[in-house]
């Protein structure tokens, strides 16, 4: 059987170093990090000329991009910008092996769990000189958001927006189930009544009051931080705290007293997909959910109410930043468009195309507006005791952690003491390899 | 490695239980003497055949070799994030068969493999049917069941992760008819993997199908008509003729299916999704490698676990040509 021979032999080494050559991807890099940028900055002249790139992974933000670049080119005309969308998922593995190559883009999006790991590693170019030269005033911007992108006392760059979290509630499931929509400051007692008292009156229907979930950010950093509590503190986790423990309680119950779909099924169908099914009468979620239900049905009959107060009131708030990298050759060019972005003009035009909240102070009107009915003002107010999202140098460590442990605790398999006390255990062992 | 006892060249046995037994005592006729004159061939031709394969070596030596060796050092390193390194010697070895996730990864993907290689049998017997003289719109029929085999693996998880969900799902709404109370396939310890690896197998059954059907082809369509005139029913046919002559091609299907098995990633990732709790309990080897590589950074340790994958894979396949003596039947 002659045929036989060559076929198998050849998958067999190509799929032996098909194994191994998944690494491919990372192994093309030379030794050593890059040193870190000076921060040097001159204000660019206006007939700078340069063709720079600009890496992003939202392709519902480039019409605004595109409107901001033309804004640009009209002090700036040499300079020749190209957006490159890369999606999300991929987005961070591939600014990775960018950053190993030397060849990051020019100026490109930083997220606040990145922001240590590129800092840290000298990846980055700091926005001091531009600070100090006055183009850049960081009293503009949130102050938690502003604190989010500085490394170790030396600052990166400014949010060019930001989100905070809120409850998306569905009128017409109170309405059906009979419960009256809380107004104003409500307490967590309020709203765990709430959640159960909904999900027993629609219990035939399959409806619940309210989800918990995965997602941090949206779920359980809140109730932490509402508890008075920390996920991280300085150097060391903050899971082991009574705060942390009763904002993990707070899910838990949520979902014993069947206010909350399980765990298992939120899995299966997330709080976002519940929600916009109308089987979900509140959904704690980003203000980043308005572009999701913008065009739906459900549109008429949402509003956001505030997030319930513990100990404390307190909502995570996060926000991306443009950001150089330490190693272009087109850098003041770059820095140029970033200091651009940065700008109130900039700003507003983001805030008026409608995608995110843009984070310069006073433009942000047009957000509001964008679902007038819907009291979109909550995620404005939040400004005020906003806390920035946890992060560390590497942050996708403990988070994996988290995701790991908590559902033990959420599902009530475990005590949540013993889940929080090895999670802090494990978090603190990824901090220190810091 | 035994492949070269394959060669060609290597008198064709007629038995083959026997050829396997007698080739050792045969040097001969063995690989040794195939090569020496096989190399001499080669030198004396000067350059021309090493030009003629230079762009598939260098190619493969660029993309795949150079990566391997790359790899087998880095993991003997601390390697950062974006570059650099300092020798670590054995650690990470050492830490990682101390590492739980690398037996559980073990496990899960064996489970994996074991249940995508059900497919075999399955796909034997369709391509067998496929196969018989009359069937009407058989070509439609292989393109039907072909088409898992192409489609985006991400497209392919997304609808079954459609199917499978808990509480809305085809799979559990089915099973609900008849009084089946189904469960979280997704997102319950246990039933992830094997859910994952019933999508596996059904994607893997089109390649099988091909590869098996082209094998049926060359099975002389006089031997059916002898065994006919025997009396032997279709199922004794089928056993006695189409099986064993197809061993070959089933050897080979096998030898594909364990190897993709064991680099199962994509499937897994997309249906249970990367928040999915129960991941961490059903994550093969390769999304362990990702997890340590990707998601926490900790390269120089997924490049030990890259190359405790290549050796699975390797002693694996080594095994399966040795055992091919005892089942495989060659003309």
């Amino acid at each position: 059987m002659s045929p036989l021979f060559p076929i198998p032999a050849r998958r067999r080494t190509a799929a032996l170093a098909g194994a191994a050559g998944l690494v491919l991807l990372v192994s093309g890099c030379s030794g050593g990090g890059a040193p870190a940028g000076s921060g040097e900055y001159t204000e660019p002249e206006a007939d700078l000329s340069a063709e720079i790139t600009y890496g992003v992974w939202d392709q519902n933000q480039v019409p605004a991009i595109e409107e901001n670049i033309a804004a640009f080119n009209e002090e700036y005309p040499d300079i020749d910008v190209t957006v490159n969308v890369t999606p999300y998922a991929e987005y961070w593995t591939k600014l990775q092996t960018q950053a190993s190559s030397d060849t990051l883009p020019d100026l490109f999006w930083m997220n606040g769990p990145n922001i240590g790991l590129y800092a840290s590693n000298g990846q980055l170019e700091p926005i001091t000189g531009a600070v100090e030269s006055g183009d850049i005033d960081l009293d503009n911007y949130p102050d938690a958001l502003v604190d989010l992108y500085n490394v170790d006392d030396v600052q990166y760059g400014v949010p060019k927006d930001f989100d905070t979290i809120g409850i998306w509630a569905n009128k017409a499931l109170f309405e059906q189930a009979g419960v009256p929509l809380p107004e104003g400051d409500w307490t967590w007692d309020e709203f765990q009544q709430t959640a159960a008292d909904i999900s027993t009156a629609l219990a035939d229907q399959g409806i619940y009051g309210g989800a918990g979930g995965m997602d941090g950010q949206t779920t359980y950093y809140n109730t932490i931080f509402q508890a008075g509590g920390s996920v991280i503190d300085g150097d060391t986790s903050g899971y082991d705290t009574p705060g942390a423990e009763a904002g993990i309680q707070f899910w838990t119950d949520l979902i014993e007293s069947g206010g909350s779909p399980s765990i298992q099924q939120l899995t299966d169908t997330t709080g976002d997909q519940w929600f916009t099914s109308g089987k979900l009468a509140m959904y704690w979620g980003g203000s980043w959910f308005r572009s999701a239900i913008t065009d739906t049905d459900l549109a008429a009959n949402v509003t956001v109410l505030p997030l319930p107060t513990g100990e404390q009131q307190a909502t995570v708030i996060h926000g991306v930043a443009n950001v150089v990298p330490a190693v272009s050759e087109n850098k003041r060019a770059a820095q140029a468009l970033q200091v651009f972005l940065a700008s109130q003009k900039s700003q507003q035009q983001q805030g008026d195309a409608g995608a995110v909240i843009p984070a310069f102070d006073g433009t942000q009107d047009a957000f509001t507006q964008s679902l007038p009915d819907a009291n979109l003002q909550v995620f404005l107010d939040a400004l005020e005791y906003a806390q920035p999202l946890p992060v560390s140098n590497n942050s996708a460590a403990w988070n994996a952690a988290e995701t790991e442990l908590l559902p033990q605790a959420f599902s009530g398999e475990r005590p949540v003491t013993d889940v929080t006390a090895e999670l802090a255990e494990q978090m603190n062992a990824a901090l220190a390899e810091e | 490695m035994t492949s070269s006892s394959l060669r060609p060249g290597s008198p064709a046995p007629s038995l083959p239980g026997r050829a396997a037994r007698a080739r050792p005592g045969n040097p001969a006729h063995g690989p040794g003497g195939a090569r020496s004159s096989g190399g001499g061939r080669i030198a004396g031709d000067g350059i021309w055949p090493w030009l003629f394969i230079a762009p598939l070596v260098t190619g493969i030596s660029v993309f795949y070799f150079w990566p391997v060796l790359q790899t087998a050092f880095y993991s003997l390193t601390d390697w950062g994030v974006f570059g650099g390194w300092t020798f670590a010697g054995v650690d990470n070895y050492v830490a990682l068969f101390a590492d739980p996730s690398l037996y559980l990864s073990i496990g899960n993907t064996l489970l994996y493999t074991a249940i995508v290689l059900l497919g075999i049998p399955i796909a034997v017997y369709l391509a067998s049917l496929l196969n018989l003289p009359g069937l009407r719109f058989a070509s439609l029929y292989r393109v039907l069941f072909f088409l898992p085999y192409v489609a985006m693996p991400t497209a392919v998880a997304m609808v079954w992760r459609v199917i499978y969900n808990g509480d809305f799902g085809l799979l559990n709404h089915a099973l609900a008819l008849v009084g089946i109370d189904g469960p979280y396939w997704i997102s319950t310890p246990g039933a992830a993997t094997v859910a994952v690896a019933i999508v596996g197998l059904w994607s893997s059954l089109g390649f099988s199908l091909i590869v098996l059907a082209a094998g049926l082809k060359n099975i002389p369509p006089e031997m059916y008509e002898a065994a006919e005139l025997d009396g032997a029913s279709r199922w004794r046919q089928f056993r006695s003729i189409t099986v064993p002559l197809l061993t070959p091609s089933i050897f080979f299907v096998t030898i594909v299916t364990v190897i993709s098995s064991f680099q199962v990633f994509d499937l897994l990732y997309a249906i249970l999704g990367s928040s999915n709790p129960v991941l961490p309990k059903s994550m093969s080897l390769v999304y362990f490698f990702y997890r340590e590589g990707f998601v926490t950074n900790d390269k120089g340790y997924a490049a030990a676990i890259a190359m405790v994958i290549f050796l699975i894979i390797g002693i694996v396949t080594a095994v399966q040509f040795r055992l091919q003596k005892r089942w495989v039947q060659s003309d």
